[in-house]
């Protein structure tokens, strides 16, 4: 489902164009099996973003060997890059909804570009609205939304295609506890229904909530598997 | 379903992103000048076409020493030659510049009546040239028939505007090559502009599994509409202009702008449209190389 062999990766350095950062994840092997549920932690500033960001094809390793949904991401065509991203679902960290869109369109986006009938769209979308409980709030914009309702959008929108991985950045990051709370219950509804979900967090007491295998890095370097 | 809700049209903000002001403005002051351009093209050809065809049928003949008679003819050199200009269909019109004419036309160079000064006067016959060929046969025969005679049509001018026209022509492919280019590269810079502008929602897209040539179309296609409201505009602009410049031409040939308008040449009729197709042509293009270019330095 998941396999990372040896992967490192580099930044290319901003201030200096031309040459690399130090490495940010140094060496890194793990295995997630399909419908498995992984937490991923470590301290801030560890690589947990770094390494969710190459799972999901934001960025390509400096070496080593990934496989996402069984597909080895080294030599993909863009476009077949572009049909694994559509079966990944993801949870940014700052949400990164389309600022100019209401809840309903921020929702429906990943399905229109995968060029999907409006009818069954809307089915879905309704759907996942009512799971989200944000039904009522189809039209606003983004800022007229708090951090949670933003959240569950974000949410809403990495989910509502049924990708078969979901990739949660901190998800809870900005909740309070009751938020987060309802947060996790839909995450481990989600992988109860079989999808493969890695949640990137470093609450310990929501991980002792819901106890999962968890990943752990330090400094780019991988502390701890299970 | 009965109200399905409308799809955004705009999702990736490309309205404020490219906006409607300064590209159509750019492409449609080169669209204006292509047309001025490729009328001046028109113009040029035409006006040369109709030189060449007047220089090349023009025939002059001179016969030195006219009255004289040459051995074995019992006619005078002149009679001699017109004799046989007569039987030659391709030579028309043809006339002898009466001696006054000749000495109108020669004392400007001679500063005063050629007569007073006592000089021998060649003969001059004029024709108009209709034969297929050149004068190459008749010159010899001329020649041969009165040692001396000189056959002259206006070949060299021929040639001379057939390479003004030439490198007019030219230099107006040059202009309009050189006004695509830079309407290439002005859509380029404002295709980059509008992605830098929209590069975190265009990120976001891609990484939602957009395909490339997806998001270059919607891109390409608002930068087509843009390049061809410019280039429609510009056109239309250059009408009155062209309307106005042929009416300076021939002034009573059309008695009002809107007669002038009609009354251009066919071929600039034909190119005239085909510079909206053009921009469409170079908008659209540019536009999808500059974004897939642009995406490819996303992972
Ligand atoms: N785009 C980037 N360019 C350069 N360095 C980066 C970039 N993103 C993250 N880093 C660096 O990589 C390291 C890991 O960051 P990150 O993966 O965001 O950690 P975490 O998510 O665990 O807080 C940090 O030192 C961070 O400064
Ligand atoms: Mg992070």
């Amino acid at each position: 489902m998941v396999l990372f062999e040896d992967v490192w990766l580099t930044y290319r350095h901003a201030a200096h164009p031309g040459a690399n950062t130090p490495e940010v994840l140094r060496g890194i092997s793990f295995e997630i099996p399909e419908g498995g549920m992984r937490w991923l932690t470590g301290p801030s500033g560890a690589g947990k973003t770094s390494l969710l960001k190459l799972i999901y094809l934001s960025e390509h390793p400096a070496r080593g060997h990934i496989e996402v949904l069984g597909t080895p991401v080294a030599k993909i065509a863009r476009n077949q890059a572009s049909l694994l991203r559509r079966r990944i679902g993801v949870v940014y960290q700052d949400f990164r909804l389309l600022p100019q869109l209401n809840a309903y369109d921020n929702i429906a986006l990943p399905m229109r570009l995968a060029h999907r009938s409006e009818t069954n769209i809307h089915a879905d979308v309704l759907e996942i609205m009512k799971w989200v409980g944000l039904s009522h709030r189809s039209q606003a914009l983004p800022f007229e939304l708090s951090g949670g309702e933003q959240q569950r959008i974000a949410i809403a929108r990495a989910v509502v295609s049924r990708p078969k991985l979901l990739i949660a950045d901190e998800p809870t990051g900005n909740l309070d506890d009751d938020q987060a709370q309802r947060v996790m219950l839909l995450l481990t509804a989600l992988n109860k229904l079989g999808t493969t979900v890695i949640v990137a967090t470093h609450n310990t007491t929501l991980m002792q909530r819901h106890p999962a295998p968890a990943l752990r890095i330090e400094s780019g370097r991988l502390v701890q598997d299970g | 379903m009965a109200n399905l809700p409308h799809p955004p049209a705009d999702f990736l903000g490309l309205r404020t992103a490219l906006s409607d002001r300064l590209l159509p403005l750019l492409v449609g002051a080169m669209a204006f000048l292509a047309a001025l351009g490729i009328a001046g093209a028109e113009a040029s050809a035409s006006l040369a076409a109709h030189w060449q065809q007047d220089a090349a049928a023009a025939l002059t003949i001179q016969v030195p020493d006219p009255q004289a008679q040459d051995a074995g003819n019992d006619a005078t050199r002149l009679a001699a030659v017109l004799g046989a200009l007569k039987t030659v269909p391709a030579a028309m019109n043809v006339a002898q510049l009466s001696p006054a004419a000749v000495n109108q036309l020669l004392s400007p160079w001679l500063g005063t009546d050629p007569a007073d000064l006592g000089l021998p006067l060649p003969a001059v016959i004029t024709a108009h040239w209709a034969g297929a060929g050149g004068v190459g046969a008749l010159r010899a025969a001329l020649q041969k028939l009165s040692p001396g005679t000189l056959v002259d049509t206006g070949a060299l001018w021929t040639g001379r505007v057939a390479a003004l026209t030439t490198s007019l022509q030219a230099c107006a492919a040059a202009v309009l090559i050189i006004v695509a280019l830079i309407g290439a590269a002005v859509v380029s810079v404002a295709t980059h502009a509008g992605l830098a502008q929209r590069r975190e929602t265009i990120v976001i897209v891609h990484e939602l599994g957009a395909f490339d040539g997806d998001i270059a179309s919607l891109i390409a296609r608002r930068i087509l509409r843009l390049t061809v409201t410019g280039a429609l505009t510009g056109t239309a602009l250059a009408l009155p202009v062209l309307a106005w410049l042929a009416r300076l031409a021939a002034p009573f040939a059309a008695p009002s702008l809107s007669t002038a308008l009609l009354g251009l040449p066919a071929p600039l009729w034909a190119a005239l449209p085909a510079l909206p197709v053009l921009a469409a042509f170079i908008g659209w293009g540019t536009a999808q190389l500059t974004v897939r270019g642009w995406l490819r330095t996303l992972p």
